[in-house]
């Protein structure tokens, strides 16, 4: 196993993980300010690609669609909030479970009746296309893009909430939802404009995956699995947390489909270990999953101490 | 006096059952959304053409959504059996639904016939007098990518496809013919959507070649993200990787693939050069593999509906086995355990007035049956 391929496989697993954080963002910071587990944030994936494919489709031009993706995915998280969710923040969790999970399918038919069934193209734009000679090994140019790109949004966010009056009524919104509403913040306002901001994100992470992945519809609902499995990880409702727990899982995940398969192969016939270590390799996460529920039972980063 | 009155109602019977034959109910399991939508839609409305280009037809055709989840078709094929008293159970498009389904439909004397998935179990020592696979057996293609890969003179080939059971059937199958050295054998996930780990892997193998089987919308990702990758090693593959319901979103980075099919939109024949045709005009896009098994599979059900009543199984069955329709891949037989011989050709993805599709450039195999009907007691 030679050095190249461990940095490539690295260099996956980060930027794997840090597309994942733009989704874990966006989850964490609902739950974490609202207290609302919503289901249908993959949605707001699927819709952020689907527009960005469609405008760049239409225009030739990947940046404005990705504006229009970013813009379409926040303008229906707020117009969700406004219409559905503002009644389910009183509700216990399952109510909103249901309520959600409806949305997912609402959204994903309104889409195929829109786009039709079939993937949709997307290219990755001009600039960003072939591959970078890193000295040891080809790299991705879109890939590398997509890491530069995700650390600037975590930068941009870790400021936004250390830095700004936004940010900390986010974060006061997560300590006391009472008090702040008390000290005359409106509150109503503040939630639309939170579910909106994840709504950004995770359609922003659409649009970029989209450019490599396949745009079609339930393209969000992998993704949305994993990125609980962040937030639960990380820590409900914790910004910090969702950057570890969004890294380690994809780390672990990149390089537990590499290196299983090839651990087994030391001592068992190639196909068979083929079969078991990715079958092992699948799991992987969730085991990471289920040993940080048990040491750590509110997870690596706990939002409320 | 009563012996008469049967006497008269059976000549009844026989007289209404030749001006208006029994109506054949036809249930439907396919995907309908998700990932794998487009396969199921294209077998979908290829049935329905066939029926619609058949005019006066005794056949009812109910349609459902499996989600690509086995769970859901079982439910849907219970549901089909007990409430809709379907004849006849025909649609599923992914292998591990089929294994979930096929047996104990037709356990039940229920028919099913395949218009896609043909799991290596189903065709050999499971083989069923109920069970007909009008596409193919699943290794059949990714034999003939095997045997056009020594054609190609590629000799260490890396192998991917996604774990399931027509992942396990594609790379077997690719190994039966294929005589180079592996470069390395990897499994997927189903439904994976990023394969960055994978192609890091055959980067580092050495490998002079690929063969991938990734069906729907995992093709798409994969082929996406090798183009971006800087690797550029040729592509042998099967029809499903590269076929028409996922070319225009894969865009120009198929092109130039090889890939093994029973059928390609360019066959000329009379009967593939009407179905393309109408199916352009119905649906205004070029049909796929997946819609011409879907046309093929309601024709056969056609041409035995003509020839005897479903209550019959037998005669149905012996209709049925009698394939008295024109398929559009051309010449079709049946093998004893009733999956079909057929040539199977090799296409290359080509650009054709703005439009990416598929060209025959070659034969791969005359008559080629699969290695499993050996093993089938029919």
């Amino acid at each position: 196993m030679s050095l190249a391929l461990m940095l490539e496989q690295l260099l996956n697993g980060v930027q794997f993980g840090l597309m994942l954080f733009l989704m874990s963002a966006g989850l964490t910071l609902v739950f974490g300010v609202m207290g609302l587990i919503n289901l249908a944030h993959g949605s707001l994936y699927m819709i952020g690609a689907f527009l960005c494919a469609a405008v760049a489709g239409a225009t030739g031009n990947f940046w404005l669609g990705l504006m229009a993706g970013i813009a379409a995915a926040a303008a229906a998280g707020a117009l969700i909030e406004v219409t559905i969710l503002r009644r389910l923040y009183a509700r216990d969790h399952l109510d909103q479970v249901l309520a959600t999970f409806a949305l997912i399918l609402i959204l994903s038919e309104g889409v195929r009746i829109i786009f039709g069934p079939f993937p949709l193209y997307l290219n990755v734009p001009d600039m960003l296309r072939g591959s970078v000679d890193l000295g040891i090994t080809q790299y991705s140019r879109y890939r590398l893009a997509l890491i530069g790109f995700g650390i600037a949004v975590a930068v941009g966010l870790w400021l936004l909430i250390s830095r700004t009056r936004l940010g900390i009524q986010i974060r006061a919104g997560e300590s006391d939802r009472e008090m702040i509403a008390a000290l005359g913040v409106n509150i109503r306002w503040l939630y639309t404009v939170v579910f909106a901001l994840g709504a950004a994100l995770a359609g922003m992470a659409g649009a970029l995956v989209g450019a490599i992945q396949s745009v079609q519809v339930g393209m969000g609902e992998p993704v949305l699995i994993l990125a609980f499995v962040v937030i639960v990880i990380g820590g409900i409702g914790s910004i910090k947390g969702a950057m570890v727990g969004a890294l380690l899982v994809g780390v672990i995940d990149t390089m537990g489909r590499f290196l299983l398969p090839r651990a087994f192969a030391t001592f068992m016939e190639p196909s068979q270990a083929m079969g078991v270590g990715a079958a092992l390799a699948s799991m992987l996460i969730y085991v990471l999953m289920a040993l940080v529920l048990i040491l750590r039972p509110k997870g690596l980063f706990p939002a409320h101490g | 006096m009563k012996g008469k009155f049967t006497t008269a109602l059976a000549a009844l019977a026989l007289s209404t059952g030749m001006a208006t034959a029994e109506e054949v109910t036809v249930g439907m399991i396919t995907t309908l959304s998700g990932g794998g939508a487009g396969l199921g839609v294209d077998v979908r409305d290829g049935f329905q053409l066939a029926l619609d280009m058949a005019g006066e037809h005794n056949i009812r055709l109910v349609v459902e959504d499996d989600a690509q989840r086995p769970e859901l078709a079982v439910q849907i094929a219970e549901r089909m059996i007990q409430s809709e008293r379907a004849d006849i159970l025909t649609g599923i498009i992914w292998s591990n639904l089929a294994m979930a389904v096929v047996p104990s439909t037709v356990a039940q004397d229920i028919l099913y016939i395949s218009p896609n998935a043909g799991p290596s179990a189903l065709a050999g020592a499971n083989c069923h007098e109920n069970y007909f696979n009008a596409a193919w057996q699943n290794d059949m293609l990714h034999e003939g990518a095997g045997a056009y890969a020594n054609e190609l003179g590629y000799e260490n080939t890396f192998i991917m496809a996604p774990n399931y059971p027509a992942g396990t059937d594609a790379l077997a199958g690719f190994k039966r013919y294929y005589e180079g050295e592996l470069a390395g054998e990897l499994f997927t996930q189903v439904g994976q959507t990023d394969y960055a780990a994978e192609i890091a892997q055959i980067r580092a193998s050495g490998a002079d070649s690929i063969f991938i089987f990734l069906p729907g919308g995992m093709g798409i990702s994969f082929m996406r993200q090798y183009e971006q990758s800087g690797l550029d090693l040729p592509i042998v593959s099967a029809a499903f990787t590269f076929s028409q319901d996922i070319l225009p979103a894969v865009g120009s980075a198929a092109l130039g693939v090889f890939n093994a099919s029973q059928w390609s939109p360019d066959l000329d024949n009379e009967a593939n050069v009407e179905f393309v045709a109408a199916f352009r005009e119905a649906y205004g896009r070029i049909p796929s593999l997946y819609a011409s098994q879907g046309f093929d599979t309601a024709n056969l059900i056609l041409s035995a509906a003509a020839k005897a009543d479903v209550s019959d199984r037998d005669a149905f069955r012996e209709a049925l086995r009698e394939a008295d329709f024109t398929s559009v891949r051309g010449d079709f037989a049946w093998a004893p355990n009733q999956h079909p011989i057929q040539r199977v050709y090799i296409r290359e993805v080509v650009e054709v007035d703005g439009e990416i599709t598929n060209r025959i450039v070659g034969v791969a195999f005359e008559e080629h049956q699969d290695v499993h009907g050996e093993n089938c007691a029919m």
